[in-house]
């Protein structure tokens, strides 16, 4: 039986899915515009990020709007407790993207330290990995969702290597330090957009079947599935 | 004579403890197994197999005519009262105790299991009577206890307050949360094990309504309490486990929160969402 009111949880949905895509194309973007030295694009995503920050006061209005007056039980207050988690994260993931840039547009009035190669790789992954996730709203998949919180540790790894590198880069050079110190804060910034593309894939899980898996290290190390 | 002699097995077995428990933890009181039970040639409920816990308030949930206020009314065998009717396979057992077994009198076993309905239903007597009522009927007399028993009950049903000055008006004189809340004082006089409700709250205002669920908050450190209810909200803040039925079937039943976090069957996902049919 259709509802009178069913129609704004479908739009609930497509904002919060067209957040998604919003935020992973600014990821995308940024890396772009760092890997390329492109100005125009790096300042693109510093001006798109209000989309994602009044998307995700949208969200929260209407989740609230909706406990308040619709009630929602199972499915439907998972869905409104989980949209406002992961707009949350979404939109966090739109300020690391542009951080990201406001670097990639100090980074271009200079020659580049080295050639972008592990930057690119670690925020494939972290694209990928939020993809996933969104992925699994589309369509509940528990065990895409527990491959993403997997994936993180690779992204972790990537980061504290690139972190070691840049270091021997600063000692060993120290006019290299301002330009390593910009890459060491973006690579951080990759590290946490994987790591807000978790805290979703986590949530995703409890929106299709109301298991709480946050903080399961025994899930991460892969000795338990769901 | 007979009566009091066939009604000695429920009265013995039901100072024993529960003899088992769920998978909760908590112990199994009422034992409902493979249920069929018929009016005249329809079938109204189809091999139910449940167990109520001690102590807790189970809720009953399900569109009209899905057969809870039948299931209801078999725990104290009100649907004796109504021609052709017949529980025509399986069991309830009270504590390990078939209800329907032949040495069980129905009159002893509804002292153990009383009922409050959905339109309050005092009798045309003063408050006071309207508690002492059963009592009386019992051959207790003794003006002492029976003032003691009716302090107690209104207070239990959290009605003394409001009425203590006039214990000899009419029952009837009372708004109708207040009538609602002196059923239940009259129902918890002769001291039952459960209580069943059916749909206790349906034609009270919402600050009526909190007063009993309230009362139904603090009634379950003392009986076991079983409540029919259309209100979504009522099961899931007064209710320990909810089972919900369809065409006379039992479809889930299960703790509370499970049933209104993560239903996991769809027949009750959209019925407590509202989506149904």
């Amino acid at each position: 039986m259709k509802r009178f009111f069913d129609s704004e949880l479908e739009t609930f949905r497509s904002d919060l899915l067209r957040m998604g895509e919003v935020a992973v194309r600014q990821v995308r973007d940024a890396l772009q515009a760092l890997v390329t030295g492109d100005v125009k694009l790096a300042e693109r995503v510093i001006a798109a990020d209000d989309e994602l920050d009044e998307l995700e006061k949208r969200i929260d209005t209407e989740a609230i709007r909706y406990m308040n007056l619709r009630s929602p039980i199972a499915t439907e207050l998972r869905l409104v407790i989980v949209g406002m988690k992961a707009s949350h994260d979404l939109e966090r993931v739109g300020d690391e993207a542009t951080n990201i840039a406001k670097r990639a547009l100090r980074l271009a009035a200079e020659p580049p330290l080295k050639p972008y190669v592990d930057i690119p790789r670690m925020a494939g992954i972290a694209v990928e990995m939020l993809r996933d996730a969104l992925e699994c709203f589309l369509h509940a998949d528990n065990a895409k969702a527990v491959a993403v919180v997997k994936r993180d540790k690779e992204v972790d790894a990537l980061n504290k290597q690139l972190y070691r590198e840049l270091s021997s880069y600063m000692v060993e050079q120290p006019g290299t330090i301002s330009r390593a110190l910009e890459l060491m804060f973006i690579s951080k910034g990759i590290e946490r957009i994987a790591d807000h593309a978790t805290n979703i894939a986590e949530e995703m899980v409890f929106l299709s079947d109301a298991q709480d898996i946050r903080h399961d290290e025994s899930l991460k190390k892969g000795d338990k599935a769901l | 004579m007979e009566t009091a002699s066939s009604a000695a097995p429920l009265k013995r077995s039901l100072a024993q403890p529960p003899s088992s428990s769920d998978a909760s933890g908590d112990s199994t009181l009422i034992d409902i197994q493979n249920l069929d039970f018929y009016y005249g040639a329809k079938q109204a409920l189809f091999d139910i197999n449940l167990r109520i816990p001690d102590k807790r308030v189970t809720a009953f949930i399900g569109p009209s005519g899905c057969g809870k206020s039948t299931l209801l009314r078999c725990l104290n065998r009100m649907n004796d009262l109504i021609d052709g009717t017949a529980v025509k396979r399986g069991t309830i057992k009270v504590r390990g105790v078939d209800i329907y077994g032949r040495t069980v009198d129905p009159i002893e076993l509804r002292k153990r299991v009383g009922m409050v309905f959905q339109k309050s239903n005092p009798f045309p007597k003063s408050i006071y009577e309207n508690i002492t009522y059963g009592l009386r009927i019992q051959g207790v007399n003794n003006k002492t206890r029976l003032d003691e028993v009716v302090e107690k009950s209104l207070r239990g049903a959290a009605l003394w307050d409001e009425v203590k000055d006039r214990l000899h008006e009419s029952g009837l004189g009372l708004s109708g949360g207040q009538q609602q809340r002196l059923c239940i004082a009259r129902t918890i006089a002769v001291e039952p094990e459960i209580i069943l409700m059916d749909e206790p709250c349906s034609a009270l205002d919402p600050i009526a309504t909190a007063k009993v669920e309230e009362l139904i908050h603090e009634l379950k450190k003392q009986f076991t309490i079983i409540i029919v209810t259309h209100s979504m909200q009522q099961a899931a803040r007064c209710s320990d486990r909810t089972a919900f039925f369809y065409m006379g079937k039992l479809i889930e039943f299960d703790e509370t929160r499970n049933i209104f976090m993560n239903p996991k069957n769809p027949q009750t996902e959209a019925y407590v969402s509202g989506r149904f049919g």
